[in-house]
């Protein structure tokens, strides 16, 4: 863009506004985080984050929301390709109905979750008969994140879906390629980007999620107690240190996550001007 | 192109799918959408009418817990969605307007509710307000009450939900661009009625889908919420917060019929956003 002279009005006042708000909001909130994590010495941090509690928590948070992301990438794939490349009967409902773990509050999630799954529920009094535990268990969580995360890879690939050029199909088809060599070698690879995206949002998402996973893990510590949650039982106990810690240790996961995600949006953008 | 030539060239592929693949393929999206997001809307309007509409009716009217927690959130949401959308009038017109240094710092700021936990955003502003917090013996000194108390919630809820506004509207500003807004002011208007008369009416549909967005996440805001309020029944319980209790006291026809108003609302946004996004040519897209 070329050199803009200041012709428009509001400048400072919209940037100052703008500046004030989001430090009162989340600059002040920040360092005073920080600034207590820090007015714990070195061992007592230390105590704090790395006990057998918190790894087992750090350790389902990780590993329930990675699993759930990687699902979504696969169930996101499979819905953004039916949307897309199929016309049937209820095709705009599903496309509407996608959004709605988007708007509809996660406590509400959480406690229908928490409902159909149990032995006498809806969906539990199949499943339970099988051995199939997901209703205050690991499985439990990551069923409810991936209710969470679904829309993320949906609604970043269906775009890329949509704007590729059937011409690089028809190219690849007369040059002899079959259709499982043509999806591999000319339909995937532009979506990559947009998968990987879609992938670092349900994963960020699911690491902080808190409102739906209380209801339906049990919060068993060692088993089912995700780091949030232990977090809030630090707070019940009016141990701020310690609860400060362990966000801290959050915190800076999600800053790392940010810092990334912002990194792949700048890829899938160029991967969509170059497709 | 116009749009109905590119329809149809989107569809004609050159490997048509045979049939049974492509119900293999509906089928099975249709499975995951019914199994993942049907059936749990299902039963929470199934668990809410269980005991019948005068049972729903006493659930939700009748308990004076319940009814001070739908007043409380008709109260919260408002106020941080008023302070959400100056914010992201202001963000937008500075970031999308004018280059400055550190312009792409204050845009990735604006995400960082996106990655903060709910929780963590909670206990920051229990740090800053609380009894032994940052600011807690000035509040006290003062008698003002932020933490377990309205102004601590409204404040929560504005953390959680201030980029929906301000990332609706950045991109649509862009895309606009400044010539109207130039062309106002050389005639002579002056800057708040080129605010009023061209700013605005360009970007109206993004500003409502902004706030439809904003409103959605607000009121079902749940851990930041958690964390300030306290849980004062009657006083801080918010809706969402007001399901959880039920739920913990085993009132589940109770949890579900607040639940049926919130997963209603929830509804409501879908619609509201669908017939916003006829109106804009750009599609939908995430958050």
């Amino acid at each position: 863009m070329a050199v803009r002279r200041r012709v428009l009005p509001g400048f400072s006042l919209s940037l100052g506004y703008t500046v004030f708000y989001l430090s009162v909001l989340v600059l002040l909130p920040i360092v005073a985080c920080f600034s207590k994590a820090f007015s714990l010495s070195f061992e007592g941090f230390r105590a704090a984050v790395w006990t057998e509690r918190t790894r087992a928590a750090y350790a389902l948070t990780f590993g329930t929301s990675l699993v759930a992301a990687v699902v979504n990438v696969l169930l996101g794939l499979l819905i953004a390709w039916v949307l897309v490349r199929y016309r049937f009967p209820g095709r705009r409902l599903m496309d509407s109905l996608i959004d709605l773990p988007l708007a509809l509050p996660t406590a509400v999630a959480g406690l229908v979750y928490a409902s159909l799954y149990v032995k006498k529920g809806w969906l539990g009094r199949h499943l339970v008969p099988l051995g199939i535990q997901a209703a205050y268990s690991r499985l439990a969580i990551v069923l409810v994140l991936v209710f969470i995360g679904l829309p993320f890879v949906v609604r970043t690939v269906q775009p890329v879906l949509e704007d590729l050029d059937p011409e690089v199909e028809e190219a690849a088809a007369s040059l002899g390629a079959s259709r499982g060599q043509a999806f591999r070698r000319v339909i995937l690879p532009p979506l990559y980007p947009a998968l990987v995206t879609g992938f670092a949002l349900a994963f960020a998402r699911s690491l902080g999620e808190y409102g739906s996973v209380v209801f339906v893990s049990g919060n068993m510590p060692f088993k089912t107690e995700i780091a949030p949650v232990l977090i809030v039982a630090r707070l019940e106990e009016y141990a701020y240190g310690e609860a400060t810690a362990i966000a801290v240790v959050l915190l800076v996961i999600s800053f790392a996550m940010l810092v990334l995600i912002n990194l792949l949006e700048r890829w899938t953008k160029g991967g969509e001007a170059n497709a | 192109m116009p749009e109905t030539d590119q329809a149809a060239r989107r569809l004609r592929r050159p490997y048509p799918d045979p049939a049974w693949l492509r119900w293999t393929l509906i089928l099975a999206a249709a499975a995951v959408v019914g199994v993942l997001i049907v059936i749990p809307v299902a039963q929470v309007f199934a668990g809410a009418l269980a005991g019948g509409a005068s049972v729903y009716w006493d659930n939700l009217f009748a308990d004076p817990d319940t009814r001070s927690a739908i007043l409380l959130t008709m109260t919260v949401v408002p106020l941080a969605l008023v302070a959400n959308v100056v914010f992201g009038v202001a963000a937008a017109w500075a970031i999308a307007r004018f280059r400055f240094p550190g312009r792409t710092i204050l845009t990735a700021l604006i995400d960082l509710p996106f990655s903060v936990s709910p929780v963590v955003a909670g206990l920051m502003f229990v740090l800053l307000f609380g009894r032994q917090g940052y600011l807690g013996p000035f509040l006290q000194g003062h008698d003002i009450k932020i933490l377990f108390a309205t102004p601590g919630l409204v404040l929560a809820t504005a953390f959680v939900t201030f980029p929906f506004v301000a990332r609706e509207l950045i991109p649509v500003m862009e895309a606009i661009g400044d010539e109207e807004e130039t062309a106002a002011l050389s005639l002579g208007a002056s800057g708040w009625q080129m605010f009023r008369r061209i700013t605005v009416p360009n970007v109206k549909w993004g500003l409502l889908y902004g706030i439809i967005l904003c409103n959605a996440r607000a009121m079902g805001e749940f851990g930041a919420v958690y964390v300030v309020s306290g849980h004062i029944a009657g006083q801080t319980d918010t809706m969402p917060l007001r399901v959880e209790k039920l739920f913990q006291e085993y009132n589940l026809p109770g949890a579900f019929a607040v639940a049926s108003v919130l997963t209603l609302l929830a509804i409501l946004t879908l619609v509201v956003k669908a017939g916003l996004e006829r109106r804009r040519p750009e599609g939908p897209h995430v958050d």
